[in-house]
């Protein structure tokens, strides 16, 4: 199902709607680079809820749902990068610019690659699962921080910059465009939600395999 | 107040086993003084850029050293079981953070009074006058180190490639300080005063309230991982 949305809504937001006035067919990666980062901010969200659910209620199953959400995370926020890159290219005539949103979701990739490293390294699961909870809690709490300090930076005592924000308002997004985007936005939220469970149930299954393991271990 | 004395205690316990052995205290000093030279070798300023890439290397050293610093706070509790002892007995854990945090805080503060002038000395800085508002910013800036870098130090503390992970999970965490004491340090030594830079003095002070606050609360379950 996730597949038919996403499906739909590329056909819809690539070919049959028209091209932005101002940027031609480049616009078009907005189909794809919204609904991305949509789904990249849920993601954290629900690492910072399963982090402070494992930390107060110590049950594995807000421990598996963190990190199976902050691996999927990182994924779609490498995904808005790589997307916004390609958009920067042909529209600012630059791979990479550090404006106050770019810097932010670079500075977001690079603490939950962080909790991803602190997860792998801590030999002990336990362990590993509420420092990484701890993490997660801590950095959800400094991206309101980092963001409000990166756009300061780049704020205070430039002139606005000659470079379009990347996202405009839902009321200056033409009817045409925004049916496709709600649509994509949909489809990319249940593609969310998939791989979200499949990686949950993954997690399950490793912790069955260990509970198997050491039952038959004595 | 209990918590408040239970911090003292554990402050002067780690400040005497400081002052017996001074091996921190040392090495950070060393190791800030010695970037300075690395910094002036590499970047080889012309007189008039000095003062505007000054406070960047500044705190490029302080973060260095500080990471230094953080990587052997809990030395001396990880021999001989003795953060089992302290956690066993009836100590608030958030007395142990903030008795951890102090004392981060204290070594930097030695080791910053002596390299910040030292800085001045090297790269031919004539705002000598400056020092005492560049020393409040610098105060705000080393307590918000602090108390990520304890939090960090103690998360990562039996994980391997330590030394690694710790920088790597701190230093994303640390850039609203990173970026606050850099553009008012800046700011303060192109226009004499604070003025503009107002308001990230504030987000300073904001940074470090607020994360004080979460560490003694959340460091329970810190430092049982």
């Amino acid at each position: 199902m996730a597949l038919a949305a996403i499906a739909v809504g590329l056909y819809w937001g690539l070919i049959v709607a028209p091209p932005d006035a101002y940027q031609g067919d480049v616009q078009r990666i907005m189909y794809l680079h919204i609904p991305t980062i949509v789904a990249a901010y849920l993601s954290f969200f629900l690492v910072f809820v399963g982090s402070c659910l494992y930390l107060w209620k110590k049950e594995k199953r807000d421990d598996i749902l963190a990190y199976a959400a902050a691996e999927i995370g990182v994924l779609f926020t490498a995904l808005v990068i790589v997307e916004g890159s390609i958009w920067g290219r042909p529209t600012w005539g630059v791979w990479w610019t550090w404006d106050a949103r770019l810097t932010t979701t670079a500075i977001l990739l690079l603490i939950f690659v962080g909790y991803l490293m602190l997860r792998s390294l801590i030999e002990d699961e336990s362990r590993a699962a509420s420092a990484a909870a701890v993490l997660g809690i801590i950095g959800a709490l400094d991206i309101p921080l980092i963001h409000m300090s990166v756009y300061w930076w780049r704020t205070l005592h430039q002139p606005p910059s000659i470079f379009r924000p990347d996202k405009a308002p839902w009321e200056n997004v033409a009817w045409p465009l925004l049916i496709p985007l709600t649509i994509n936005i949909a489809a990319f939220l249940i593609l969310l939600f998939y791989l979200l469970s499949l990686r949950y149930r993954l997690g399950e299954m490793r912790e069955e395999i260990k509970a198997r393991r050491l039952d038959r271990g004595g | 107040m209990a918590l408040l004395r239970q911090t003292y205690l554990l402050l002067c316990k780690d400040l005497l086993l400081e002052l017996r052995r001074r091996d921190s205290l040392l090495t950070m000093f060393f190791f800030g003084t010695l970037l300075l030279f690395v910094f002036h070798f590499s970047f080889d300023p012309a007189p008039d850029k000095v003062a505007e890439i000054a406070p960047a290397l500044l705190w490029l050293a302080f973060l260095f050293t500080g990471t230094l610093g953080l990587a052997q706070l809990f030395q001396s509790e990880r021999e001989n079981h003795c953060l089992d002892a302290l956690l066993l007995s009836p100590l608030d854990r958030g007395a142990l953070f903030l008795a951890k945090t102090c004392f981060n805080l204290i070594l930097m503060l030695i080791v910053e009074i002596v390299v910040m002038p030292l800085l001045w000395i090297l790269f031919n800085l004539q705002t000598w006058n400056l020092l005492p508002q560049l020393f409040l910013v610098t105060l705000l800036g080393t307590i918000g180190f602090c108390v990520l870098g304890t939090i960090m130090s103690a998360l990562t503390l039996r994980a391997r490639a330590r030394e690694l992970l710790l920088p790597l999970v701190l230093f994303p965490l640390m850039i609203p300080v990173i970026l606050a004491t850099i553009r008012c340090m800046e700011n303060v030594l192109r226009t004499g005063e604070f003025g503009d830079a107002t308001p990230w003095l504030r987000l300073l002070l904001g940074f470090d309230v607020i994360f004080l606050t979460v560490g003694v609360l959340i460091f329970d379950w810190v430092i049982e991982s």
